[in-house]
């Protein structure tokens, strides 16, 4: 994909998220930024790219570690801040 | 790259994470919210495992199933007083992941990217390094593994620069280098950037955490984002950047509530300043201090406990000495016993109270305070002079007032909870040492406020004990 393209998504992604996030109160700034640990999680999926083409051993086993790290955040950060979340009771 | 399908869900599950964090705006959705992008990243995993042409689905899959073990694992077992550990090791974890994929790309001798993927590989390892090595000492710091205290020597801001110039060659070298040194340039920009990692976060003291972990959060995302212009995934590119984002945005509120530029902390002065006026308590407090603790502690802890009945209108103001002492259980107990009576209890949560953003609000959530009770600094403190007692429970430069007065101090200028407006202070610190900022709290001296130091979990239970005498 264009270079230009990738740049222009990246700055657009940037703006949304910040006026999205500008609005959370920190009331939930914990829970936000544990979710956010999850997202960054995302990377799974250039792990899983980049070890789906890999031949040798050795790219398989850092293929594997990289996989393994970013579920971990996945999988963590959205179980935690569901329980943190979930903590959060109105009066009565 | 396939085209059609793969973009479709990619925007789909772009659009599902920004209407998750939408519905995080409010307690009564976030629920949903966190759900909803929990979901959105699931789907994109299985899309990738289905679409793909992976030659060895067999490990991939092993790989996930261990990962998600144990990430429940970590999400199951952590205690509330540790979540900033988890935190920060998972800030750790997500920069580590990003620069293993990056070093893979520049591994792979037939992966036929373009010198804008090489670069893109070059900086997302440079960033991963940073987040990694940092947030492993800050977990550390947190942990109390280390020491939580800053870590200065002489020639650090040089030698912070040197790595810093070392890191932009290793970027602009990448150009030029053939297959072999490839590898050789990604290896030292692996050591480079971990390296400056640790001398970014050695000097950061455990007051300071906030920052730094909102700064890290930034930077996960920052190196899952270029990871994603390494691989030209702009779904990784979208999601990193909302991360991104995110953390800058915690980080500037928290430099706000610290009162410190972002440039001063990424410098390393810590605000331990070195010309803030040292703690010496002046013959003047120390005799006030005795003369209060002298007080018969029966006597005072009755004088507590029928200033609290007495009150109509209560602000608690928790610190991280709460978190610290374990004491939310025993100020949950004071509250429904205030509530019980009528009184209206409120909370004032400083924004950089306990040791990341929000950390207060989940102490006290998990507790049962209900939320609606937790209030942040702006809305409260229009309400101190109103107010019949504050209690401040393990916190001490949040409500320093010298932060108003004191010129020239470390802490003047930053936003403080107006406690000493009220009629009458009870504060129940572990002592009256200054806090971390180091500038004496003039607070304690005053007239309207009474001091029950020591672990605040015990002086708590010791005035709801006399609260129970005294409305017999």
């Amino acid at each position: 994909m264009n270079i230009g393209i990738l740049l222009v998504i990246f700055i657009a992604a940037t703006l949304v998220g910040y006026k999205l996030i500008s609005d959370v109160p920190s009331l939930l700034h914990t829970p936000l930024m544990s979710g956010m640990n999850a997202l960054s999680g995302v990377t799974v999926l250039g792990a899983i790219v980049a070890t789906a083409a890999a031949v040798m051993l050795s790219s398989k086993i850092l293929g594997c570690i990289a996989i393994v790290l970013a579920m971990v955040n996945v999988v963590g950060g959205f179980m935690v801040t569901d329980r943190m979340l979930r903590m959060f009771k109105s009066k009565g | 790259m396939k085209c059609g399908f793969y973009e479709i869900v990619s925007i789909a599950v772009v659009f599902s994470v920004l209407l998750g964090i939408k519905l995080l705006s409010s307690p009564k959705t976030a629920v949903a919210g966190n759900r909803i992008g929990a979901l959105a990243i699931l789907a994109a995993i299985a899309m990738v495992l289905v679409h793909g042409e992976i030659l060895d689905i067999k490990l991939v899959i092993a790989s996930l199933i261990a990962g998600s073990a144990i990430g429940v694992f970590f999400a199951v077992r952590v205690t509330m007083l540790k979540i900033p550990q988890l935190v920060a090791l998972l800030n750790g974890f997500g920069g580590l992941a990003s620069l293993v994929v990056a070093f893979m790309i520049l591994e792979n001798p037939n992966s036929g990217y373009g010198s804008i993927n090489l670069i893109a590989s070059q900086i997302a390892i440079a960033v991963g390094g940073v987040t990694f090595s940092g947030s492993i000492i800050a977990a550390g710091k947190l942990d109390k593994k280390i020491s939580q205290l800053p870590v200065v020597f002489r020639g650090q801001s040089s030698a912070s620069l040197a790595l810093l110039a070392a890191m932009a060659g290793g970027i602009v070298g990448i150009l030029y280098a053939d297959q072999s040194w490839r590898i050789v340039l990604a290896i030292w920009m692996i050591v480079i950037s971990n390296a400056f990692g640790i001398i970014f976060a050695i000097r950061i003291g455990g007051a300071d955490m906030p920052v730094t972990i909102s700064l890290l959060n930034s930077l996960s995302g920052v190196a899952a984002s270029i990871c994603g212009f390494a691989v030209s995934d702009p779904l990784l590119i979208a999601v990193g950047a909302v991360v991104g984002a995110s953390g800058l945005i915690l980080t500037r509120i928290m430099c706000r509530a610290m009162n410190r530029s972002l440039a001063e902390i990424l410098a390393g002065r810590t605000s331990v300043g070195k010309n803030a006026p040292a703690a010496v308590i002046t013959q003047e407090v120390a005799d006030t201090a005795r003369a209060k603790q002298d007080l018969d502690p029966g006597k005072k802890f009755a004088e507590i406990a029928t200033i609290l009945a007495d009150a109509k209108r209560v602000i608690v103001i928790p610190g991280y000495g709460m978190a610290l002492s374990q004491a939310q259980g025993r100020v949950k107990q004071l509250y429904d016993f205030l509530d019980s009576r009528g009184a209206d209890v409120r909370f004032a949560i400083h924004p950089v109270a306990g040791r990341m953003p929000g950390h207060m609000n989940v102490l006290l959530a998990e507790v049962d305070v209900p939320y609606e009770k937790l209030c942040e600094i702006d809305d409260i403190n229009p309400a101190f002079p109103e107010t019949d007692v504050v209690l401040v429970v393990g916190a001490c430069d949040v409500v320093n007032p010298m932060a108003i007065t004191a010129e020239g101090t470390p802490i003047y200028g930053m936003p403080i909870l107006h406690a000493h407006e009220a009629r009458r202070v009870i504060v129940c610190n572990l002592d009256e040492k200054p806090g971390y900022s180091g500038v004496e709290n003039p607070l304690y001296r005053k007239e309207n406020v009474l001091m029950a130091l020591g672990n605040a979990e015990e002086t708590l239970s010791r005035i709801i004990e006399a609260l129970n005498m005294v409305t017999k």
